[in-house]
């Protein structure tokens, strides 16, 4: 059932679709982000595979109608298991002329534009830069155009509910929702649900916004709308059996980092300090208290770092959490972490720099930063996620090696995969082998610097046990004694261990993996982190038509797989992607000698498939 | 029957570890580790449950003399770090040692801040007006003309008040003492020790090498009487080397002011009577400067507030309270799921 005010699902003959591309774009206070995730629940609910991609402007309410004020979301549904937000949108939802304006290039020629034509007034025109009404001027020919005055529908729409005209106004976001719905046959349900949970305490809001929902549905159903425009079907996606849900990769690395502390047997203390776009971690453990997690939102990103390293030297897991500028302002804490063998999690949501850069934007421009950027020899281990879901064991996985090793972990994920969202089959948390951690508690032993043989880590000792009583610092410390050192050969002795402890997390990780293709032949595209969607499509099409290329992804970037130097040596040509100026690049030819060449790209959006696709196709044909 | 041997009282060399001491012959930390040392002893604290944390300066070496449980971190975000280690374990009783760059400079802001949140610790801030470990640079407290490495023609920044800060922050606990008295600095730690709470101790302490007799003015024994007031709760404001002199508040101005008692036609009634509750009292007992006012030493300002990691506690315990079964895999599952059998035919579960 749909709800009492509405209509049943109208037989119509729907055309089967593979997979569609759809950008919602309005201005930023359309409410484009919710209607968009709204969309892509009743997507997954319809049993498509998908993937979503926000891409909103850094300004929180940038002045209306302006083109820096437009916010977007795209989703890609399939049919077919996907991987990426899909390149060029084939339908353009545009909620004012600046929405049109930005995002009309990309629409693929031949695709549905739907626009609110109550938008289009002069002053808006002139605010988008339009000196002729696009609707009218033919800028259009080349698409399919759904020109209506949503806004006036909207106002008919909820007029019983004796709202405000801006309040009216507001609802419109979802009778545009209410006739895609209608067009690719999706079930109301899922957010009529959402809306009456979310205005509970409003009811008149819920009961305006249903309508109004209702009411785009029903001008699908009755517009008669013309044979090109139709309506359209894509068949649900042949997924394994289980239990499902929609996921972000900042949800996935908040419940991947309370599972590993809970497989670790320790509490959790998170610390961190506001930025975008790593924000939203933040939010998502403060609402986990239960599960034993502290969440301290800091002063500063020092301050953060810091109390992260508190936190573990006093027994729980500290995690702290940035984006690339906040992550420099924690490098001098990080180093203390590594001298003082205390392990710390340390999560980098990735943004386009330098400096503040674009802050909204996705890059993958952190990695030297992640391994190198600190003062003087100082490893640790880097991991990289490589989609929203991926979080979720990289997050564990970062958990059991800092536990482990007594050493930083750096998580990389990026603005792309922490806001971007697909179906993710939900595991259960018994299928997880616990490691927990132990603390030296015998007093024989007490040597806060002695070494677990094979693991090259230092025993971890709570303050608090008795008799344990000890020192520790940033100073140098004697190999044997602990204590400060001066002495010449023992930092050389000291500065060989810590490197020694890194270089054996790589007889702890799996041996790198070929995602597709043959093991060794003429191509290997190497990537890392949220180019996997891109790269995995490009590589599948390449194959599907011939094409002998391989893919190779890493999750593990320091230290590097044991077998990736000669993995590499297999292929003649080897070609990595990444949304840097050719970082990954240089540290594959600065540890293998190797031939890998760059593919670079900082837009600030992700590649698109094609955009790998043909340079696969450019060197395999040459 | 079986009979619990009492641990024997740890005496203050209890706490002295076998490292030699690193400052200069002569320095004020000397007096002040021993104050330190003394204080716990009288508290009877146990060594494993005591921590001393520090940023980097001269100061921040004291944790490695002290045989508990000690954490020599970086320039000046001690603060930080022990507000890491009160939120993992906030059973542990945490010292800050500090100094006055690496709190009212570099970490000026965790200084704030772990004042304005209350984290139950105790500060101690060496202050010497000078930069010692990296060779006499004017310090954020040093004076106006101060002479140095970096201000060949003297400094012309006015400096900071450690305590006025301190106030400011909204600290609920600010004390004043010397390095070299070693009976009143142990009583001020250890009424720093017995309030819960942000408790900030501002120890003057002679620098013998960069800045030797900076406090003199009013620490010299000779002018000590008449330059030094020591406040206590309830008790009117005498000093003076036969007590003739006292603070009285001139309501006119609104400002302290100097008297002699039994002149003019005053008496003790007229002085004003120390009330450590009194925050406006003590921003101005803290802002009494030598020559023309004695300095104020003692409790200046102690008024208990619930503590930080005390509220984050309390929130926990209601969180896990609210919901007792606490199965991670309700996380996984929480809001919409939908589930595919070997049909791929889609369900969506009732919640």
């Amino acid at each position: 059932m749909e709800g009492p005010a509405a209509p049943a699902q109208a037989e119509v003959p729907r055309k089967a679709l593979d997979a569609v591309v759809i950008r919602f774009a309005g201005d930023s206070g359309d409410g484009i982000q919710l209607t968009g995730g709204q969309f892509a629940q009743a997507t997954a609910l319809a049993g498509n595979d998908l993937q979503t991609f926000p891409d909103f402007p850094a300004e929180i309410r940038a002045p209306t109608g302006t083109k820096f004020g437009v916010s977007a979301f795209q989703i890609n549904f399939s049919a077919k298991p996907t991987r990426t937000s899909g390149d060029e949108p084939d339908v353009l939802v545009a909620l004012n002329p600046a929405a049109l304006a930005v995002n009309l290039d990309e629409l693929t020629p031949g695709g549905l534009v739907i626009v609110d034509a109550g938008t289009f007034s002069a002053r808006n025109l002139e605010k988008a830069g339009y000196t002729s009404n696009p609707l009218e001027d033919g800028s259009l020919a080349k698409y399919r155009k759904l020109a209506i005055d949503i806004s006036k529908m909207t106002l008919a729409a909820v007029e019983n509910q004796k709202l405000s005209q801006k309040e009216a106004l507001r609802c419109k976001n979802m009778w545009t929702l209410g006739l895609v719905f209608w067009l690719y046959g999706r079930r109301r349900k899922s957010t009529t649900d959402w809306l009456e949970a979310h205005f509970k305490h409003k009811p008149e809001l819920a009961a305006a916004n249903i309508a109004a929902l209702n009411a785009g549905h029903a001008f699908g159903e009755t517009a008669e709308l013309s044979n090109d425009i139709g309506a359209y079907q894509v068949p649900s996606a042949e997924l394994p059996v289980g239990t499902y849900r929609n996921i972000t990769g900042t949800e996935a690395l908040a419940w991947g980092l309370v599972t590993g502390t809970h497989l670790a047997k320790i509490k959790m203390v998170f610390c961190s300090y506001p930025i975008t776009p790593a924000s939203g971690l933040l939010h998502s453990l403060a609402r986990l208290k239960e599960y034993d997690v502290v969440t301290f939102q800091a002063e500063d990103e020092i301050a953060a770092a810091c109390a992260a390293i508190g936190a573990s030297y006093a027994g729980s897991l500290g995690v702290t959490s940035s984006s690339g500028p906040g992550i420099a302002l924690k490098t001098e804490a990080i180093g203390l972490a590594i001298a003082t063998e205390l392990p710390i999690v340390i999560v980098n949501s990735q943004r386009a720099g330098p400096s503040t850069g674009l802050p909204t934007k996705t890059e993958q421009s952190d990695l030297y930063q992640a391994v190198f950027g600190r003062n003087a020899d100082s490893p640790l281990v880097v991991l990289a996620a490589n989609s929203p879901s991926d979080c979720f064991e990289v997050a564990i996985e970062a958990v059991r090696l800092a536990t482990k090793y007594m050493t930083p972990v750096i998580i990389l994920s990026d603005s792309y995969i922490a806001n971007a969202s697909e179906p993710w089959h939900i595991p259960a948390i018994d299928q997880f082998a616990h490691f927990p951690v132990r603390f030296l508690t015998d007093k024989a032993t007490c040597k806060p610097f002695a070494r677990d043989t094979q693991t090259l880590a230092r025993p971890w000792i709570k303050p608090g046990t008795p008799n344990m009583e000890h020192r520790i610092g940033g100073l140098e410390k004697d190999y044997d004694t602990g204590h400060i050192s001066y002495d010449a050969e023992n930092h050389q002795r000291m500065t060989n261990l810590r490197f020694g402890k890194i270089d054996g997390v790589a007889n702890d990780i799996p041996l790198q993996d070929v995602e597709q293709g043959a093991i060794t032949g003429k191509l290997a595209v190497v990537g890392w982190g949220s180019t996997f969607g891109p790269i995995s499509h490009a590589v599948s099409n390449a194959r599907a038509d011939g094409i002998e290329v391989s893919h190779i992804h890493l999750r593990h970037i320091w230290p590097l797989p044991h077998n990736l130097g000669g993995l590499l040596a297999g292929f003649e040509q080897v070609l990595v992607p990444e949304m840097n100026h050719g970082q990954l690049v240089t540290l594959l030819r600065s540890q293998y000698l190797s031939h890998a060449e760059s593919l670079s790209k900082v837009t600030g959006k992700p590649f698109t498939v094609h955009e790998i696709e043909d340079e696969i196709r450019l060197r395999m044909e040459a | 029957m079986t009979v619990v041997a009492l641990p024997e009282k740890l005496k203050a060399k209890d706490f002295a570890t076998d490292q030699e001491i690193r400052w200069c012959p002569g320095c004020g930390d000397y007096a002040i580790v021993k104050a330190v040392r003394n204080a716990l002893a009288e508290l009877e604290v146990s060594k494993e449950n005591t921590v001393f944390v520090s940023g980097i300066g001269c100061a921040a070496r004291l944790p490695y003399y002290m045989a508990t449980y000690g954490f020599h971190t970086i320039h000046g975000r001690a603060p930080a770090i022990a507000t890491g280690i009160k939120l993992a374990n906030p059973e542990l009783d945490v010292w800050i040692a500090t100094g006055d760059g690496d709190s009212l400079s570099i970490g000026g802001n965790h200084l704030l801040h772990v004042l304005r949140r209350n984290v139950n610790l105790q500060i101690l801030l060496f202050n010497n007006e000078i930069y010692g470990l990296t060779k006499g640079q004017y310090s954020p407290t040093s004076r106006l003309g101060t002479h140095s490495p970096s201000t060949p023609l003297g400094s012309v920044e006015r400096p900071v008040s450690a305590a006025a800060f301190a106030l400011g922050a909204g600290a609920q606990f600010v004390a004043r003492s010397i390095d070299t008295l070693q009976t009143h600095l142990p009583k001020m730690l250890v009424r720093a020790h017995d309030h819960r709470g942000a408790s900030f101790v501002e120890i003057f302490q002679n620098c013998i090498v960069y800045n030797d007799g900076v406090f003199s003015d009013f620490t010299a024994k000779d002018v000590a009487a008449e330059r030094q007031i020591h406040l206590e709760h309830g008790k009117p404001m005498f000093f003076g080397a036969d007590s003739s002199k006292g603070i009285r508040f001139n309501a006119e101005k609104f400002e302290l002011e100097v008297v002699e008692v039994g002149t003019g036609g005053i008496e003790e009634k007229d002085l004003l009577v120390h009330d450590e509750t009194n925050r406006s009292l003590a921003g101005m007992l803290a802002a009494m400067e030598s020559p023309g006012f004695p300095t104020a030493l003692g409790v200046l300002f102690c008024r208990p507030a619930p503590t930080y990691e005390q509220a984050v506690g309390e929130q926990i315990e209601k969180a896990k309270a609210s919901n007792k079964k606490r199965d991670l895999n309700a996380v996984l599952h929480h809001g919409y799921t939908w589930s595919i059998d070997s049909e791929h035919h889609i369900d969506t579960p009732a919640k």
